[in-house]
């Protein structure tokens, strides 16, 4: 378990307060200036040292990302980019960052920015967290007064410059290529990689992408080295994560813990257990609802780290962890899911506009009870031509969750598909003209 | 992508008030000079703001206009993003996250309520005019379920005595304190136990 004294965000429920100047008691903002002094391969060095990895999802070293901005400016300026584009489902860890920790977030901007050769930082938060917004650009204000932004920010010498840009609904832009496309007022649909944003970006310059939870531990590895973050977790799998449990819960919660810690002490530890005890347990998403859920049998001794999770053919994804206990219909609550995704997809490829509504009406019919036999191998084929076929990875987020559910529920699913209007079993079928239809092949 | 409907009865006309404008001007000062169309979601969302919660047609070519691209261009963006009303919602725009976290700690029994107390359907206007409700996608306070926002405020930790108690109060036109209606401190853990979820919805 996290020692209190290795815990980065303090204030994660903001019993301390969120201004800026109970912000510098909480050593936010200490040293900045040394530390920027050390230069941009010192800090690369020392977070490629930490092993921190990307919190938004995809789990990308964060040391790699950078060294791939250009080393020198040329006749494009760079642009740094936080995605606070928040909207998997299971997931509320960086709201509450925005909220109550917002100095870790603009210091780590500045080093970034800086690293990254990058005097412009947007940060782009979905348009429902306006409040969440308002309170930034609020600490923000406070940053700018102390003159740790602007004109030679924080006495380095670099030019450092913040803009909020609201969001307004669209889960698909906290793609990052989405996102950039959001942001130069378009619509947000992705763009094709290569090139990556950290060549051709935001406005065709080199623009580098990070999640604010990977941005907001920034500072706090460089001040108290990057040995100390990688001492934390298991190999490869360093450092601490805010974990979001929510779901049946007794007691659903955000915490911050080590990376590897076993789901079940998470659970029962920090969440109060599972609503009707442990024994009630049906499954759980372990990292948003893109990610394949985890039967009860996994779930009692897989660890939270990314590698263990894809081992087991999951991910660690966000961190939002949904529990789902026996009182809850598994087909109908990814029923539900499935919509989210045809509800959210952008529609530029079609294995992924099209087969959403697929998956969704399948499942549909399935949690009433109108299925057919032919429809679960249907549904299985549907997710397989949406994998892979797809621009962005929102195909692969829509059509995992629905895989893992045909890898666990498999039984489950079964004894809902008797509906079979067509082929009746032990029955004398008459010859009929559209015979072809009886071949299951061909219907 | 969001299936919304253009509202038949539009205004002729419409330009930003003058306070507007200002504000205009600090948004066009974020963006590059060159990259004005930027600026053409802030400037949604002013419209939104000032013409009581939607945005007519005249409003999305007035902003083509004012940013000097094609009106499709604007067209396009209002109606990708969901959170742009093409027609009017009310007074309190009650929206209901419904996506699977919430749906299984109770949010069904919430849109049940809304039908009973606003609406029977959704983006339909209230006895009173005051309120409207529609379903909506992840809101992103999923620790929180079920919650829902109105306007621009969540309410979090509900059930059905408190949704019941919060929308009366919208149609009174006195609204009740957003925040966690189980008396938690934001996201922290609650210490007593809640025995098989009796108490929430």
């Amino acid at each position: 378990m996290l020692k209190p004294e290795d815990k980065i965000f303090k204030n994660l429920y903001n019993e301390l307060g969120w201004e800026i100047d109970s912000a510098l008691k909480r050593d936010d903002w200490r040293n900045t200036k040394e530390i920027i002094s050390k230069g941009r391969e010192w800090i690369i060095d020392e977070i490629k040292t930490s092993e921190l990895r990307g919190r938004g999802g995809a789990g990308f070293s964060t040391g790699l990302k950078w060294s791939f901005a250009p080393k020198e400016v040329g006749s494009r300026p760079h642009y740094l980019v936080i995605n606070a584009d928040e909207s998997e489902p299971g997931t509320c860890k960086d709201r509450d960052i925005l909220r109550f920790e917002p100095q870790k977030l603009i210091e780590g901007c500045l080093v970034a920015g800086y690293t990254v050769n990058a005097h412009t930082c947007y940060i782009y938060i979905r348009g429902e967290y306006f409040n969440e917004g308002q309170r930034l650009q609020e600490a923000i204000n406070q940053a700018y007064e102390k003159k740790f932004l602007g004109k030679d920010a924080c006495g380095t010498g670099w030019d450092f410059n913040i803009h909020i840009h609201f969001g307004a609904g669209a889960y698909i832009c906290g793609e990052e290529t989405a996102l950039l496309e959001s942001i130069e007022g378009n619509k947000g649909q992705p763009r094709l990689k290569p090139p990556f944003p950290a060549l051709v970006g935001l406005y065709g310059c080199p623009t580098i992408v990070n999640n604010v939870e990977t941005i907001a531990v920034v500072p706090t590895i460089l001040r108290r080295t990057g040995k100390w973050f990688a001492s934390l977790g298991k190999p490869k799998n360093t450092g601490t994560k805010i974990f979001c449990i929510s779901g049946n819960v007794n007691s659903p919660c955000n915490v911050e813990e080590e990376m590897g810690i076993p789901l079940k002490e998470l659970i029962e530890k920090h969440a109060g257990g599972v609503i009707g005890g442990w024994d009630n347990l049906q499954a759980v998403i372990p990292g948003g609802s893109s990610m394949p859920l985890l039967p009860k049998k996994i779930c009692d001794t897989i660890t939270m780290d990314f590698d263990s999770l894809i081992e087991n053919k999951s991910g660690l994804g966000t961190a939002g962890i949904v529990v789902i206990n026996n009182d809850q219909d598994i087909i109908a609550f990814m029923a539900r899911i499935a919509r989210f995704y045809k509800h959210e997809s952008c529609g530029q490829c079609t294995p992924c506009r099209e087969g959403s509504g697929w998956m969704w009406r399948i499942l549909d019919r399935t949690a009433k009870g109108n299925a057919t036999h032919s429809d679960i191998n249907l549904l299985a084929d549907v997710t397989k031509q949406i994998e892979g076929h797809t621009i962005c990875a929102f195909g692969e987020g829509s059509a995992w969750p629905v895989q893992g559910l045909l890898r666990h529920f498999r039984k489950e699913i079964d004894k809902r598909c008797n509906n079979d209007p067509l082929v009746k079993k032990k029955k004398d079928v008459p010859y009929l003209v559209n015979q072809h239809l009886l071949e299951k092949d061909n219907a | 992508m969001s299936l919304k409907k253009i509202y038949s009865e539009q205004p002729d006309n419409f330009i930003f008030s003058n306070e507007n404008l200002k504000i205009v001007d600090s948004i066009l000062e974020k963006y590059p000079k060159k990259n004005k169309k930027s600026a053409v979601m802030p400037l949604l969302y002013l419209a939104q703001k000032q013409n009581k919660n939607w945005i007519p047609l005249a409003a999305m070519k007035y902003i083509a206009k004012f940013l000097s691209i094609p009106y499709i261009q604007v067209y396009e963006v209002a109606t990708f993003y969901s959170m742009y009303n093409l027609s009017p919602v009310g007074k309190y725009f009650v929206q209901i996250c419904t996506t699977s976290p919430c749906l299984i700690r109770g949010a069904d029994k919430l849109v049940k309520i809304c039908k009973e107390k606003i609406s029977p359907n959704e983006r339909e206007m209230s006895k009173n005019g005051d309120c409207s409700w529609i379903e909506v996608e992840c809101l992103g306070a999923c620790v929180n379920a079920p919650m829902m926002q109105i306007n621009e405020d969540y309410y979090e930790d509900l059930n059905e005595k408190t949704t019941k108690e919060i929308l009366d109060s919208l149609i009174k036109g006195a609204p009740l304190k957003p925040g966690s209606y189980r008396g938690r401190k934001n996201t922290s853990p609650e210490k007593k136990n809640i025995l098989n979820g009796d108490i929430h919805a």
